[in-house]
């Protein structure tokens, strides 16, 4: 399944950007998922790499929500929802008993479909999240704040009025200033659950640009229903699709590939809007 | 044909709408009518003096300064032992249980019971329980408890309703981005449901004030200054119930104490209401 990077990776480079050198940073390994009994991921095994874009990509109810809440245990949040198989990130097994939860959710953060700031100001949305992982100088958290509302492109626009509601901001808005607010933690992975589809195509534009200036910097994995998107911004991608109401993984591989050359037929028949 | 028809529902429309406006109208028309005549029964004998003076001569003369702090001491001890364990038992049931959970019902089930049952019965278990078996008599701790019992299921059910509509999302964004189930609970859940919580309290403010019965075996009805919260003390809607049911010639001070409680009463329902119509508004901002 992976076998199309090795063919062209000589032996670990030492400098070089980080998708020359595919790493894994989450390795998932026979990963099923079921809600209430009923299967909704069935045994999927993937290697996301450090510094890329992975994009996830197949049609409504394939399980792309479900396995991107895998990866930060919000899964532990749904009503009788049980995850099996392992997943590993940074080589740590994080259903480990041991592992400390909150300390794993600020590894790998969370941006969500529809906008979530929440009805506090600007300010405190970014602050309350650093405050509970141990940012409580002013200043320091002052600093952070600027620097993220900056890489979001936000800080132009918002920089006069951080004490208003942020529910006052627009839809585009709030979603970077959600992106922003995950970023604040310094996460090594970012997990976007299709972070534009709320979005008009200016603002899905700009939010766009950001995942790219973000590349290389953090892990990111996204999922897209909009396949040119994807292809414009992804290392690499996953097909997923529904064989008896469960999800699989169909195929994975360099984003090219899977839009170029797909070895599956039924990634080549959605890839060119055929199925799903 | 048509027009018939037409003719026939608009017919239908009128005679409907003429029912409801005659259904509001009889019931503002009770309110009105208990309102005014209080008014007029009581604003007479209502002076600063009959709200600074404690009563003389088993309550036709002097005031209900004592009353007032009576009532004041019961209902502070209500709040101060319902509304921890109240918020408490609703965080657990909106927050740790999943809404569908034996426990979950079974709790909510016996707030329900609670909820029905007749406040003379509450008299009648806390003076077995707290006047007696516990030993501390006729006083206003065992009321004030008897009254907290009494809120338990208000206090709850507001609070848990008000909990659920904080929406979810809130909660798997925070648990995203690694904070605890206490800090969301705290920055958010309660801020955001506080109209919720703070309605349910006033209302319970409003239950408690008008209590009568539940109070008559717990906290008594001596109606002297309270010296100490072991001191039985006199409530003030069960003054009004003794002016006018065992003292000849106590229909005025009645009237007039029951205006105090009226006035008390609309003064905490319209604070609900304002932060119940606060939280509709906010509702729909977000
Ligand atoms: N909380 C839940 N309880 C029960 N079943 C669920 C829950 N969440 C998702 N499912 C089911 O799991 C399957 C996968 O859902 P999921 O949300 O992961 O799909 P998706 O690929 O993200 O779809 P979309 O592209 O529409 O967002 C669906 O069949 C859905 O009905
Ligand atoms: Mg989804």
């Amino acid at each position: 399944m992976n076998g199309d990077h090795d063919a062209f990776t000589l032996g670990p480079l030492e400098t070089g950007p980080a998708c020359c050198v595919p790493q894994p940073a989450v390795q998932v390994r026979n990963l099923s998922l079921c809600y209430d009994g009923k299967t909704a991921l069935d045994t999927i095994t993937l290697d996301i790499y450090k510094g890329c874009i992975t994009a996830l990509i197949g049609p409504s109810g394939c399980g792309k929500t479900s396995f991107l809440s895998a990866i930060n245990r919000l899964t532990d949040l749904i009503p009788r929802c049980s995850v099996t198989g392992r997943i590993l990130i940074g080589g740590q097994d994080i259903h480990h008993p041991r592992c400390d939860i909150q300390a794993l959710r600020r590894r790998v953060g969370m941006v969500f479909q529809k906008p979530v700031p929440f009805p506090l100001s600007i300010r405190r949305n970014l602050s309350l999240p650093l405050n509970e992982h141990g940012v409580t100088r002013k200043n320091e958290a002052a600093g952070i704040i600027e620097r993220v509302l900056h890489d979001v492109g936000l800080w132009d626009e918002v920089h006069d009025r951080l004490d208003a509601p942020a529910l006052s901001l627009s839809g585009g808005q709030q979603q970077r200033l959600c992106i922003a607010r995950a970023l604040a933690l310094n996460p090594e992975i970012l997990l976007m659950d299709e972070p534009c589809s709320a979005l008009d195509p200016i603002a899905s534009g700009v939010v766009e640009d950001l995942i790219c200036r973000l590349q290389g910097r953090y892990t990111i994995v996204i999922v897209t229903h909009n396949l040119a998107q994807a292809r414009r911004i992804a290392n690499y991608a996953a097909f997923f699709w529904v064989r008896e109401r469960a999800g699989q993984l169909v195929e994975f591989g360099r984003c090219q590939h899977i839009f170029e050359s797909p070895r599956h037929e039924l990634t080549a028949a959605y890839v060119n809007g055929n199925r799903g | 044909m048509m027009l018939s028809v037409s003719v026939r529902q608009r017919i239908r429309d009128f005679s409907l709408q003429s029912l409801m406006y005659l259904a509001v109208l009889l019931v503002s028309a009770v309110f009105v009518w208990l309102l005014a005549d209080l008014v007029q029964g009581g604003m007479a004998h209502l002076s600063w003096a009959f709200l600074t003076e404690s009563p003389r001569d088993a309550g036709r003369a002097g005031g209900i300064a004592s009353i007032l702090v009576s009532t004041l001491l019961i209902l502070l001890i209500a709040l101060a032992a319902a509304v921890p364990l109240a918020w408490a038992t609703a965080v657990l049931l909106a927050e740790f249980v999943p809404i569908d959970s034996r426990f979950g019902s079974a709790v909510r089930f016996s707030l329900y019971v609670l909820a029905g049952v007749p406040s003379i019965v509450f008299g009648l278990f806390g003076n077995a329980f707290f006047s007696i078996y516990l030993g501390l008599g006729f006083s206003i701790l065992s009321g004030g408890l008897t009254l907290a019992c009494m809120l338990l299921p208000i206090l709850t059910s507001t609070a848990e309703a008000g909990m659920r509509t904080v929406p979810d999302t809130y909660r798997l964004s925070a648990a995203a981005l690694g904070m605890t189930r206490t800090t969301a609970l705290i920055h958010l859940i309660f801020p955001a449901a506080a109209p919720v919580l703070a309605a349910g309290l006033l209302i319970g403010i409003g239950r408690a004030l008008a209590e009568t019965a539940a109070l008559l075996f717990t906290s008594g009805y001596v109606d002297r200054m309270p010296g100490s919260l072991l001191d039985s003390g006199r409530a003030l809607a069960l003054h009004i119930f003794d002016l006018s049911m065992n003292v000849p010639g106590g229909d005025m001070p009645a009237y007039a104490a029951a205006l105090v409680l009226v006035s008390l009463l609309l003064g905490i329902n319209s604070l609900a209401m304002a932060f119940a119509h606060g939280l509709q508004r906010r509702c729909i901002l977000t």
